[in-house]
């Protein structure tokens, strides 16, 4: 009887035999590939605020302690990651000296016992000589290149030994080499000083908001810091000679060994509108102020320069100054006053309805849209529905010139978004001035459509606007209404009146909450059934009512009113719009762009990453090493001489179809070469 | 004694005389273009056009049939280019260009034979008829012309719409999943001959045929096909070689799929009868995965550096890239898995089906579920 033994291995032996082992390597690979989703499933780096608010505070807690927002650089990926190098160090260390033996080795002693024991064998008998057998083969091996040495053996035959294909054997260390060096490079680049650094207390991260100038020491990374990849946006005229590196919910200082200036940030364009180049023209200059270098880098296009490397990473508003005229829209005059405005900046306003900020947010010196279909026609139902933007669902691509965006922040600190064009707008062949309005950052814009009067500005409708704001001209024009539409006699003196008081209550309902407030009204005094036709009368008056008001506005300022006829009437019905809209718009004021000084800002990541060689080195051999054991089949053979009688051994590392093929080939052949 | 057998063989002792006529035409074409656009080509598009010989000298050299396909493709694409005079506008205005070969009537057509090779095979494999699985075979050859055919056009048309937006089809959604169709076909095709067995066309051309489907709904429903300029990010000549050795990659991975959905069939004993051993199965999923780790780790490793010089970093765990490592590890993983026979052939098969779902993923769910720098086809 037998007991069953088991060897026990001491500790070290055991933890040497595991991680060296071939399981334990694809379990890694399996664990890496699994905690790597994790990365892609949750947004990387993002502000920790987003994260607080997609989790909530308890979860958002748990996921930082994992480091679930930085995966890549958390500590425990970083561990397995170095389990990944031991392992495979390991593994070449195991197994390096048995393939080195394995290729140099002809195993030219192999048994008649051994040989015998293999699969792939085949006897021959031959009446030939055994030294012409033996040239005979080992010309025949020597022409498919395979390596041979030939042992005399003891009962007088020959062993010839031959192989083909020991790379295969290199392509093995190759290949694992590769996958060490490549992590070596990457832990080099990675910023694994910094994480040693903060973990001693050395270093820590800047949580606040603050100039560059004002950070401490120490959140500032010097110029002897070998690896580093920041970003810092300069707008055009400016320079900068730091960069700004996110760690987790704060950020570091890394400082650069010389001063890098934009000249100039360009935007190339395909005849179709889309984006085709980004440029930025750059300069560099030594810490004392000298001129070194003038350079272009654009995208797929960086400079390196004293071993960093900056490339163009974004770009946007530097701080476009911008002149505008401030329509007041709620005060019955029709003169606008001047602001001048600086993109990033803000500007403060004071109005008849309290004071207001005005925060400058973008410019863009284009816009290229689809230019959609007009405004649906007006009835009662959409009588408080603000426009559509112009330009969705259409078809047709068009520049519509220059755009700002601001928003307008009111004393409690409430904020709407507006983005206002440039220049008028055509739609359905009239002109317009455009303002978006929405109230929240992930709105669509709404546009408010300002027509453009008979001289091609906006000074009649604003003239329109502040007449309606007027009790002494609504009144005239109420009576001016009347008369037209009844003629002057005396007979119609009362109905005359009559009108024009109905009249002057409706501009005076219009006048103080347009479209809205007359549709309310129309609903609390006509009966259900005869609504609609009141409205179309209503609207009918109304627009025949503002035109007079229009007349009398315009004669009061000295200037000719526009003739009756479709232009006026078109442009009647579109300030009553515009006006209606106002109600909506939520602001005091309609800011008109008059001039702009673009200046543009361009993003840049700067880079030094002294690993990189040592990466695509890595690289490099694994290729190489991949290739020559997936395609180079190592083989070996032994073709044993004796007087009478030939045995032909064939063995291979991997056994596959191919290899079979190549044992019928080969035995075929030595069948002809054992023949006279 | 037959003397051959001690007669050396170098390479170009097996080189008939028609390869060195195939060898010469790619040089003297190549010259021909070099000589032409040489002021327009960087060093690395000289480079890339001047490798580009060699390699498909050395492509036809090792695998025959791909010289009478590529004298083909080059015969339809000049026919169709000089038909075009210049004018973007006869695409629809001559009879062989707007039912044959502008580009998206080659593409058009080689959907057609795609799904009709399909269903040869499936016929052929059912019916157990050689002549049915011979059609499918000729019906893929014919499909992959038309193919490159298309592509090669599109090429010529993207610089009729103007110079400036001129590039290589090989830039969104839509052409990539053309290439996606030729690459697979073609790497099946290579087996098909290698192994003598046409029954697994069947299965591994199901994967084309899917792809086909998605081509045509691209097209149909959403307006795909149209040529779009570069984005910045994308005009490098990195492109020219990064994206096809993805491409070979994600073919290649895809015939082992199949091949390995073929070999579930047969071990359960569906169809075995009529598909071709086990052994030969197992040998060409790995010989594919194999191919196909090749040249996965390739386009990795140039998709790194072409990061290195577009994005400011080789590696930033980019969404892409993150899922480009889990694909490479998992083949990783699986060919030290068949290294050490710890599991055996089905387990194989089913974790090369499952290789292809993460593949899928890599190629697909990322640009459509994910975000990040590498957003160059939308759905």
């Amino acid at each position: 009887m037998s007991t069953p033994t088991r060897t026990i291995q001491p500790p070290g032996k055991a933890l040497y035999e595991l991680l060296s082992s071939m399981r334990f390597a694809v379990s890694l690979l399996t664990v890496i590939a699994i905690a790597s989703i994790i990365g892609t499933v949750l947004k990387q780096g993002q502000p920790y605020s987003d994260y607080v608010f997609q989790f909530g505070t308890f979860w958002f807690d748990v996921f930082r302690i994992l480091g679930l927002y930085d995966v890549y650089h958390a500590g425990w990926f970083l561990v397995i990651l170095a389990f990944l190098v031991v392992s495979t160090s390991l593994c070449i260390y195991r197994n390096s000296p048995a393939m080195v033996k394995e290729m140099r080795s002809f195993r030219e002693h192999a048994t008649d016992k051994s040989l015998a024991a293999f699969h792939h064998k085949r006897e021959y008998a031959s009446d030939l000589p055994v030294a012409v057998l033996a040239q005979r083969f080992e010309a025949y091996l020597r022409a498919r290149r395979w390596r041979l040495r030939t042992r005399a053996a003891e009962d007088g035959g020959l062993l010839i030994a031959a192989k083909s294909g020991s790379l295969s054997r290199l392509g093995y260390i190759f290949a694992h080499s590769a996958i060490v060096l490549i992590c070596l490079g990457g832990l080099i680049d990675g910023n694994i000083i910094f994480k040693a650094q903060q973990l001693l207390g050395i270093k820590k991260i800047e949580m606040r908001d603050i100039p560059e100038n004002q950070v401490p020491a120490i959140s500032r990374l010097s110029m002897s810091n070998p690896s580093f990849r920041g970003n810092v946006t300069i707008p055009e005229g400016s320079s900068a000679n730091v960069v700004f590196i996110n760690v987790g919910d704060g950020y570091l200082v890394q400082d650069l060994p010389f001063t890098l200036a934009l000249r100039r940030f360009h935007i190339e364009h395909y005849p179709t509108g889309q984006p085709k180049a980004f440029d930025s023209d750059i300069s560099i200059y030594s810490p004392a102020g000298k001129l070194i270098k003038n350079a272009t880098v654009s995208v797929n296009h960086p400079l390196i320069y004293d071993g960093i490397a900056i490339y163009q990473a974004s770009f946007g508003d530097g701080g476009s100054k911008l002149a505008l005229k401030v329509w007041d829209l709620f005060a019955p005059k029709d003169q606008p006053g001047n602001m001048t405005g600086v993109v990033h900046g803000h500007t403060e306003l004071n109005t008849d309805m309290g004071k207001y900020r005005v925060e400058f947010t973008t410019f863009r010196p284009f816009n290229v849209e689809a230019m959609g279909k007009g405004p649906p026609p007006l009835t009662l139902k959409n009588m408080r529905v603000l426009g559509g933007n112009p330009t969705q669902g259409g078809e047709g691509m068009q520049n519509v010139g220059p755009s700002f965006e601001y928003k307008l922040r009111d004393a409690q600190g409430q904020a709407r978004e507006y983005s206002n064009f440039m220049l008028p707008i055509q739609i359905e062949g009239r002109w317009y001035m455009m303002s978006g309005m929405r109230t929240a950052p992930n709105q669509p814009f709404r546009y408010v459509r300002f027509p453009l009067g008979p001289n091609d500005t906006l000074a009649s409708f604003m003239r329109l606007r502040a007449a309606f704001l007027n009790p002494q001209l609504r009144t005239e024009a109420a009576r001016r209404f009347a008369a037209t539409a009844l003629g002057g006699g005396a007979a119609n003196a009362d109905m005359r009146s009559k009108l024009a008081d109905s009249t002057a209550k409706m501009l005076d309902i219009f006048s103080q909450g347009g479209f809205q407030a007359l549709g309310q009204f129309i609903q609390a005094k006509v009966p259900k059934a005869q609504q609609d036709k009141a409205a179309e009368t209503y609207l009918k008056v109304l627009e025949l009512a503002s035109y007079s008001l229009l007349q009398s506005a315009d004669e009061q300022a000295g200037v000719q009113p526009p003739p009756p006829g479709p232009a006026a009437g078109w442009f009647v019905r579109d300030s009553l719009n515009a006006y209606s809209d106002l109600f909506i718009y939520g602001a005091p004021v309609y800011l008109q762009l008059t001039h702009y000084d673009q200046v543009q800002s361009s993003g840049f990541q700067l880079t030094r990453a002294p690993g990189k060689n040592v990466v695509y080195l890595g690289s490099l051999l694994l290729v190489i090493g991949i290739a020559l054991m997936l395609f180079v089949r190592e083989r070996r053979m032994w073709v044993r001489l004796r007087p009478g009688s030939v045995l032909l051994a064939m063995s291979a590392a991997k056994k596959t179809i191919d290899f079979e093929r190549e044992f019928a080939e080969h035995s075929a052949s030595a069948e002809k070469l054992v023949k006279d | 004694m037959d003397l051959v057998l001690t007669q050396p063989q170098p390479l170009l002792k097996r080189i008939s005389w028609l390869d060195w006529l195939f060898a010469a035409a790619l040089a003297l074409g190549a010259g021909y273009a070099y000589s032409q656009y040489v002021d327009h080509l960087s060093y690395y598009e000289r480079a890339v056009l001047i490798g580009a010989a060699p390699t498909f000298a050395w492509l036809g050299w090792f695998w025959k049939p791909i010289k009478p396909l590529m004298a083909g493709i080059a015969v339809l694409s000049l026919f169709a280019i000089s038909l075009y005079h210049g004018n973007l506008a006869r695409m629809d205005q001559t009879f062989f260009l707007q039912y044959l070969i502008s580009s998206q009537a080659a593409i058009m057509w080689m959907c057609t034979f795609l799904v009709l090779a399909t269903v040869s095979y499936w016929v052929g494999l059912l019916g157990r008829s050689e002549f049915a699985l011979q059609a499918g075979t000729w019906l893929t050859w014919t499909a992959v012309l038309m193919g490159f055919t298309g592509l090669m056009v599109r090429w010529y048309e993207s610089y009729l719409i103007s110079p400036s937006v001129g590039h290589i089809p090989i830039s969104n959604l839509y052409e990539v999943f053309v290439l996606f169709c030729l690459v697979t076909s073609l790497i099946y095709l290579y087996y098909e001959g290698r192994y003598a067995t046409r029954q697994m066309g069947a299965f591994v051309l199901l994967v084309v045929t899917a792809a086909v489907g998605f081509i045509l709904w691209y097209t149909f429903d959403r307006q795909a096909e149209d040529i779009q300029p570069l984005v910045p990010a994308l005009q490098s000549w990195w492109m020219k070689i990064h994206v096809p050795a993805n491409f070979i990659g994600y073919g290649a991975f895809s015939v082992a799929a199949m091949t390995g959905v073929t070999y579930l069939f047969a071990s359960k004993g569906i169809l075995a009868s009529r598909l071709p051993k086990l052994e030969v199965m197992e040998d060409i999923m790995y010989k594919a995965i194999s191919v196909g780790f090749v040249f996965f780790t390739i386009a990795t490793i140039l998709g790194a550096m072409w990061a290195a010089q577009a994005w400011g970093g080789y590696w930033s765990w980019d969404p892409k890239e993150t899922w480009a490592l889990i694909v490479w590890l998992n083949y990783a993983a699986w060919l030290h898995l068949r290294m050490i026979n710890w599991v055996r052939g089905p387990a194989l098969a089913w974790w090369a089906v499952g290789g292809l779902l993460v593949t899928t993923f890599a190629f697909l769910g990322v640009n459509m579920f994910l975000s990040g720098l590498h957003s160059y086809g939308h759905l």
